[in-house]
Parts: structure tokens; sequence; C-alpha cells
């Protein structure tokens, strides 16, 4: 943290918890992070870690019930989020803060234009007239470089390819300049061409609006050819943080070790019939997790301690930061 | 109007819906014009009585017991059952869309009281309820097309939920949320539109059930005294069925073609207005 401006976002200790009939998940367990202004962070972890349920903590619109933010804050410069009225949070929602997904195909209604999503899109946040509500759709279908604005706008969604949609929902989602984009898996769904478009997109964006983008993804080569900053999350927690050439170069915890190993590399794994690395075992049972490595019974490394208590997180350098018994004892 | 054509040119596919559609303009035009077709009303008695569909030119389908004319009570007659049919089914869709979208978009307990509500409706044998409604207010237009609507919402309440339980959980709504829409917003420019055409569909057979239901009504009795509708025509010529059966018939064909032709432009308008179907 540079300790001169306050970051833009700040999770503190997060909880997020849904009640289920086989008892209570804590699909979030006290995880912090902070976004800094101008960051590319990406959040990263596999299926189920609780980073789309952080994303719709951050904007409170966890399911409730059977879901419920149960502790921490959500500091969205200086304002705690949920403390703030329903009417407020949805001034900062697509105001303030927005958010794309990953299913493009179904994140567009079907019986409107996108002129009209658009425009609905802006008129929810400013008393503009329809006509200028209208020109600054194409204004926005432009910027995000959809060819034939004019006639697209009058389109519905059925008859815009993938990527066309990505793009078309990512402007309904800057519409009203965000200070904050959060982008769940926005380039899961699409081929890989489009999917370098849609991330080169994001960047031209991020500079051209000063916006902050908070990457959700489970693809580390996305995460590598995009990001800043990394989180990088396991079973409901922060297991490391740090800058994406640090973390790449010099992973620390034994499970960001292992996730990189298991990404197939040019020249070293395409050609010889060598195994990829993979993490044995299964993702823990967030259902009354116990207090401890969640990561341990999975791990090679594992040391008595990591069975018995919770790695407190230990920084190393500034911006960097690892929750593992062993990565302490091994930098001490 | 590009809307319009291109809702045209995708009803225009079914063939038999087009024709439902003609047969439904026919019986508009007689309500609309029925005061310049026959000027003189459906009381007046012109001719002598029993005169048989043919018998006379003037009056091509006979005349009843009274020698008043049967064309002259069909053509007035549509007027009260189109009227009673639409607005009925109007009341109905107001209060079937108001509770069905509260309790599909905020579940939990406005659900649970609200369908608990409509079920007490549902249970009721609606031509029960019909007949009691109508004999607690004195039968007039108002109170019987009131009281069919009453019996009808329900349906609609309930297929209105269903399609705002499903429509709610869809991204597109959560978009919505995303970009800070109210729920009124929500509602009206997200979810409804979606929600809309399933519910037209349905509107379009409890029109024909709203008809039938006067009808019946008139045909017991319940009807309202100052109006000749298709069902006071068949209720006047039961008690002549065995030698004048064209008068419980003629109007009956007149119930049964509106009826049909509304079930079938409702299978149009489905195929029309999905947006599944609808081709780039």
């Amino acid at each position: 943290m540079s300790g001169v401006a306050p970051p833009l976002l700040e999770v503190r200790a997060l909880e997020t918890r849904f009640s289920t009939e086989a008892g209570l998940v804590h699909a979030v367990d006290g995880l912090s992070f902070s976004v800094n202004k101008g960051d590319s962070l990406a959040l990263v972890g596999e299926s189920g870690c609780g980073k789309s349920v952080t994303a719709l903590s951050i904007l409170r619109l966890v399911p409730d019930p059977p879901g419920r933010v149960a502790g921490g804050e959500i500091l969205f410069e200086g304002y705690d989020l949920l403390k703030l009225s329903r009417r407020d949070m949805r001034r900062i929602r697509g105001g303030e803060m927005s958010m794309i997904f990953q299913d493009p195909m179904t994140s567009l209604n079907p019986v409107l234009t996108i002129g009209d999503q658009i425009s609905e899109a802006i008129r929810t946040h400013e008393s503009v007239s329809r006509r200028s509500a209208w020109r600054r759709c194409v204004e926005l279908l432009e910027l995000v470089r959809i060819p034939d604005p004019h006639r697209r706008v009058h389109d519905y969604p059925h008859r815009l390819s993938g990527g066309m949609r990505q793009r078309a929902m990512i402007a309904m989602a800057v519409a009203c300049a965000p200070k904050l984009l959060i982008a769940d898996e926005p380039t899961t769904a699409l081929d890989v061409t489009i999917q370098a478009q849609v991330l080169g997109l994001l960047d031209r964006l991020k500079r051209e609006l000063g916006m902050t983008v908070l990457l959700i993804t489970h693809d580390l080569g996305v995460v590598a050819e995009w990001a800043n900053r990394v989180v990088v999350m396991y079973a409901g927690n922060k297991v490391e943080e740090g800058r994406v050439d640090e973390l790449f170069a010099q992973p620390l915890h034994p499970y960001t070790q292992g996730l990189l190993g298991a990404i197939p590399q040019a020249g070293r794994v395409h050609y010889t019939n060598a195994r990829l690395h993979e993490i044995s075992g299964t993702v823990p049972n967030l259902i009354d997790p116990p207090a401890r490595c969640r990561f341990a019974e999975r791990c090679a490394k594992a040391i008595d301690i990591c069975h018995r208590e919770y790695p407190a997180p230990f920084r190393p350098a500034a911006g960097r930061e690892v929750s593992c018994f062993v990565a302490e004892r091994d930098l001490a | 109007m590009r809307r319009l054509t291109e809702f045209w040119r995708r009803y225009r596919r079914n063939v038999l819906a087009v024709l439902a559609f003609g047969v439904l303009l026919v019986v508009a035009a007689m309500a609309v014009f029925a005061d310049l077709l026959y000027p003189q009303g459906p009381w007046e008695m012109v001719t002598r009585p029993f005169l048989w569909p043919g018998d006379r030119s003037q009056h091509l389908l006979g005349s009843d017991m009274l020698g008043r004319d049967v064309m002259a009570g069909i053509v007035h007659g549509s007027r009260v059952s189109l009227l009673i049919g639409v607005v009925a089914t109007a009341v109905a869709f107001i209060i079937g869309t108001l509770v069905g979208a509260t309790a599909g978009y905020f579940r939990g307990w406005v659900d649970d009281v609200l369908m608990r509500f409509t079920e007490i409706f549902q249970t009721i044998p609606p031509f029960m309820f019909l007949i009691v409604l109508v004999a607690i207010f004195k039968p007039s237009v108002t109170t019987i097309t009131l009281a069919i609507g009453i019996v009808s919402w329900p349906t609609l309440a309930r297929l209105v939920r269903s399609e705002f339980l499903t429509l709610r959980e869809r991204d597109f709504v959560q978009a919505g949320f995303v970009i800070g829409m109210s729920n009124t917003r929500i509602i009206l420019t997200q979810i409804l539109p979606n929600a809309l055409p399933p519910v037209i569909v349905t509107s379009s057979v409890i029109v024909a059930t709203a008809i039938i239901n006067e009808s019946a009504l008139s045909f017991l009795g319940l009807g309202d005294p100052n109006l000749m509708s298709w069902g006071t025509m068949i209720g006047a010529g039961r008690q002549v069925l065995r030698n004048a059966w064209y008068l419980t018939a003629l109007p009956g064909i007149a119930i049964l073609l509106t009826v049909l032709a509304l079930n079938i432009a409702g299978d149009g308008l489905n195929d029309a207005l999905n947006p599944r179907l609808k081709s780039g």
C-alpha cells in the first residue's frame, strides 16, 4: 500500500455465509484485500472458492435468504457499503461501481433492443432525455468498438455474436462511467481470440475512463497477461497476494505453486510425455470449517502446526502477503 | 411500426390463425356497426313469429317466437359478448398481474400470503362463485363483467407469478440490479416485457371463457335483462327447441365460432410473440 492515497475499495474480514439444509456454508470466511485506484486486480481461485460471492457481497447482491454477509467491512471511498441504505446502495451500483457477468448470452434482456437496454442504464442514474440517452448509447457502442453502432442500437441481442454481446454488456456497465468495474469471468464463455479482444477492451476503457478493474477469473493465463496485482483465494479466504510478476516468478504459497505447476507450458510439456502436475485431493467442505489451514490436507509441505492452527497473514515485503506457516518459516 | 409489421409477418405464417383473426374482425365489425345495420334494435317485433332461416330474404336468419329478427339479435348480441369478454379479461389481467408480479418478485412471506389468498378463490368452483356474485349484486353489465373478472384472475395471477419466479433469476435481471435499478423499474422494464407473451396468450383464452360464462349466466336468466346477448337468445330458444331448434343453434354457432377463433388466435399469438421463435 502506498500509504498516500486511501484504497478505492477495501474489504476487511468479510464473511458471507449461506444457510443450507446441510448446515451453514462459510463461502467467504474472513477475506481482506484492497484495490487501489487504477489497479487491475485479479481475484484468482478455483470454482467454489468464493470469488463470485465476494463480488456479489461487494455490490450487496448476495441473495438473502439463504445468503448473508455476516461480518466485516467493505469500504468504498471510505464509506462502509454494508451500512448504506438501500437507496444509497442503488445509486452506487451502476453509478460508482458496476459489474459484468460471465455469460453474455443470458445477461442481455431478449425482448429489448441493445439501445433500449443501454439507455435504460443511463436513465436509471441520470435524468436525461430519451434522445440524448440514445445518442450516448451510440457513442458507447462506438467506444466498445461495435461496428456500425447506428444500426446496432436497434438490434435485439439474439442478432449479436457472443463477443459483440459481451461488448454491449460492457457498454452498459460503463454507461455511467463507474469508478470500479467488477468483471466476473468476463471471458470464460468466449473463444480465445475474442477473449484477447475483450481483455484489450477492458484495458483501454480503464485508461480512457480512469476506471479501476477487479477481474475475477480462474484462468492464470488471463491473469499473467492482464493484471498488475493478484489475490489468490482458496476455500473462502486469501492465501497469497502480490504483484503479478513477483507472484508468477516466485509463488510463496504451496497452493499457488501447485496452480502454476498445473499450467501446460509451451516447449516444456507440449511435445514431451511429461505429466502435468496436479493438486491432489479436493476442495474442503465449507460447512463449519475447522480453525486450521484449509489447504493442509492437500499440501505436500504441510507440517504439524498446519493441521492445528490457522496461519496469520505474513508480509515479506510491501504489497506481498502469504498465509502459510511453511512459507513464513522459509522466509524468516 | 417496425415491430408491428415484424409481428404480423410472424403471425401470418399460421394460416388458421389468420382465418381466426378474420372471424374476430367480422364479430368486432358487427359490434361496432350494430346500430347502423339494425337501427331498430334487437327487441323490435318486425315480422311474423317462427320464420325459418332463408324463408324471407330481408330476415336472413329467421325470426323468433315473438317475430324478432334473429340476425339483429346476433349482431347486437355480439356487442354484449365482446364487451363483457374484453372488459372482464382486462379486470382479470390487472388484478392477476398485480398479484402475480408482486408474489413472484418479492417471494418469501409476500408470496405465501398472496398465493394462499389466490387459492381461496381457486377452491371455489368458478361458475358457482359467479352465480353467487351475480345473485348478491343486481345483474347488470357492470356487475356481470366485474364478477367474471373476479373469478378469472387467479389463473393469470399464478401464470404471472411463475413467469416472474423464473425470470427473476435470469442474468439480465441481475444485471439490472448491478446497474442500480429500483424494484419497480426492474419489474416494469426487465421482467414484465418478458413475462407478457404467455400472459397475452392466456388472456385470449380468458376472453373466450368470459364469453361462455356470460352466455351461461344469460341462459340461466341471470344476465342483464335489458341487454340482448347470445346467451339470452339461447335461453329463450330453449323452450321451443323441438319445433324451432335454429333459435338455439344460431346464437350457439356464433358463440362457438367466436370462442374457437379466440383460441386459435391465441395459438397464433403464442407463435408470433415467442422470442425464442423469432428469426433474425
